[in-house]
């Protein structure tokens, strides 16, 4: 820590949970720090110890161990300060359903001390940036999920809370109402609103959160950016090629790519590939690189097509031309590149021996 | 975006930069006025749903059983204070039972309440509060029904300290039973305890009968004793019926004021542990 205006706005040292009727810890000695300003990921399965760890930092679970302190009040000692820079968007609708969406906003403020004018002023403003306008005087039980949440984020920053804890934001809603959400997520962080959410999504953490603590069962195993973290893996940048032979034996020129520096390894996969390129491992069925080696396709389509997989040790597109040129020499013809980066759920992967979900 | 009008987070991380006005007594007095508020714009729904069930008693067992010549004349001042005390006692009890159970266990709307700057058990205390004034205002309505339906109510400007205590007291003790109920029975049994528990405490509590006359039913006696209610129903008669056989004024009051404070803290806690795992 160097000096107040670099204090974290959430600190969380040696926390540790048990359940009153549990044996193992949901939460079991994690440690980490927020800055402000940051959005602040913490990824990993259902059942990690996310929600837990949120639930302990908005005063809603009382800690087993460990310390956990938001801009500096220790959320266990003085839950009632705690709760007055804290603002919770759970997963599912709390919403005051005898009251309307202005009136929620409005009674919000009201319990945190907000005073009247400035409670109305606030509640305009929101329900105008978040599309909400119209519908102000409508019950909640009228709104679908995703206009429920935005409804539960517009209430959670009336009391303008230091750190806005986003629980699952996007956990069934839909692609559209997703977007929108991360659309919001990235205006809170431009404001300079501190955010941290939990998510079992990949690609959500990777977009939104500038750091990423990865989780599972209770523990925390990795915490860096996402880039850093997937930098991190060796092997893990891919190279996959598809070449047509022109008669050339495919297991020779295998091997040569194999031999080319910085390549780890080469693996022969099926011959429809990923088309995207991104990523092209690791999906929904993934497993380690090593998985199964695809079998090769009819064999007509073996003997004049190639595609290769290469595991790269440093960047890839330094290695396009000497595959290339390795291709040339053998008179075959290439016809596909596509780079692979590696993704959060790879790090998952490499971290817990199995897939995200 | 632009950020012009909307809410910014302070940047200080020093003292809570909303200064002492967010104080806990404004947040719990907040969350009260959301309670009033609500139930004050569904005024007469909330009235038909507390008033009809004593109404029906009242011109049964004083209007009908009367006229018809199957009760002793007197018996409506009998009936009357016990079913003033039944209402009190019953709104309490299902303003603070039902929709606990419904927002612990189902739509969690509680939860914004409980992250609001005062402590927990403010939460379940205003709770308390907001029971007890509903219970208050069905009792009240109690009068001019029992007017209406009766005629005439026994009253006796003497008796209204010891009534006015005794009804405060009964809107309590019902509203802090009700939160036991409404914190410790589980979602999936809440039609089994409005069977086993509130209606034996409807027909338990001396609203019907004075406690005194049960001397030739010991047994009865003995349960009835063990009802909350039957301290208010007799307080009641001791207040607007004196002639009426009733228990010492002080033991109802005693017993009241000694389950109120055991049931609150017992609710209390029970409430804290649905709120906070």
């Amino acid at each position: 820590m160097e000096g107040n205006g670099q204090m974290p706005v959430v600190e969380v040292h040696d926390l540790v949970k048990q359940y009153r009727k549990s044996k193992v810890n949901a939460v079991d000695g994690v440690s980490f720090a927020v800055r402000r300003g940051e959005v602040f990921g913490l990824l990993g399965p259902n059942g990690a110890g996310k929600t837990t760890t949120v639930g302990i930092l908005t005063t809603r679970v009382r800690r087993t161990g460990g310390t956990a302190r938001v801009s500096g009040v220790d959320v266990g000692v003085d839950p009632v300060r705690a709760r007055s820079l804290v603002a919770v968007v759970p997963q599912r609708n709390n919403l005051d359903r005898s009251l309307s969406i202005r009136q929620n906003l409005l009674f919000h403020a009201a319990y945190h001390g907000v005073p009247a004018a400035e409670r109305t002023r606030r509640a305009d403003a929101l329900l105008e940036e978040f599309g909400l306008a119209e519908r102000a005087n409508d019950k909640p039980d009228m709104f679908s999920g995703g206009q429920a949440q935005r409804v539960m984020v517009a209430r959670a920053l009336m009391h303008a809370p230091e750190v806005l804890f986003l629980d699952e934001p996007t956990t069934g809603l839909d692609p559209a109402a997703r977007l929108f959400v991360w659309d919001r997520v990235r205006d809170l962080k431009a404001r300079g609103v501190t955010i941290v959410l939990t998510t079992h999504d990949m690609d959500e953490a990777t977009e939104l959160a500038d750091r990423v603590g990865i989780m599972d069962h209770g523990k925390l195993l990795a915490l860096d950016t996402p880039a850093a973290l997937t930098r991190g893996l060796p092997g893990r940048t891919t190279l996959e090629v598809a070449v047509v032979l022109n008669g050339t034996p495919p297991d020779d020129l295998l091997a040569e790519l194999g031999a080319l520096d910085g390549v780890e390894r080469v693996e022969r996969v099926a011959a429809a590939g990923p088309p995207g390129g991104w990523p092209p491992m690791g999906g929904a069925m993934g497993g380690p690189p090593a998985g199964p080696p695809a079998g090769p396709p009819a064999a007509a389509v073996a003997q004049r097509e190639l595609r290769a997989r290469l595991y790269l040790a440093g960047d890839a597109p330094l290695l396009v031309a000497p595959v290339a040129a390795v291709v040339a020499a053998h008179q075959a013809q290439l016809t596909d590149v596509t780079i692979g980066a590696p993704s959060l759920e790879d790090v998952f992967i490499a971290l817990t021996g199995r897939a995200l979900r | 975006m632009t950020t012009t009008t909307s809410p910014t987070p302070t940047t200080t991380a020093g003292p809570d930069p909303r200064g002492p006005a967010a104080g806990p007594t404004r947040a719990f007095l907040a969350v009260l006025w959301r309670d009033l508020y609500v139930t004050g714009r569904e005024l007469p729904v909330f009235l038909a749903q507390v008033v009809l069930q004593p109404l029906f008693l009242l011109f049964v067992f004083g209007k009908v059983l009367g006229d018809l010549g199957f009760t002793q004349p007197g018996y409506t001042r009998v009936l009357f204070p016990g079913i003033v005390a039944l209402t009190a006692f019953v709104t309490g009890l299902q303003s603070t039972a039902f929709p606990l159970v419904i927002d612990f266990s189902f739509t969690k709307e509680i939860e914004d309440r409980l992250l609001a700057p005062l402590p927990v058990g403010m939460v379940a205390v205003e709770k308390v509060v907001f029971a007890s004034l509903r219970a208050l205002l069905a009792a009240l309505v109690m009068l001019p029904v029992g007017v209406w339906i009766l005629g005439s109510i026994p009253w006796r400007s003497s008796g209204v300290p010891l009534f006015v205590t005794v009804l405060i007291l009964g809107c309590l003790v019902g509203s802090c039973l009700g939160m036991i109920l409404g914190t410790a029975v589980p979602p999936n049994r809440i039609n089994v305890m409005f069977a086993l528990i509130l209606t034996p405490l409807l027909f338990t509590g001396a609203s019907q009968y004075p406690w005194a006359s049960l001397d030739s039913l010991p047994w009865f006696q003995v349960v009835t004793a063990l009802n909350p209610l039957t301290y208010v129903s007799e307080g009641m008669r001791a207040a607007l019926v004196p002639e009426v056989p009733h228990m010492q004024p002080w033991v109802s009051v005693l017993v009241l004021v000694v389950t109120i404070v055991v049931s609150l803290a017992a609710g209390i806690r029970l409430f804290l542990r649905r709120a906070i795992d």
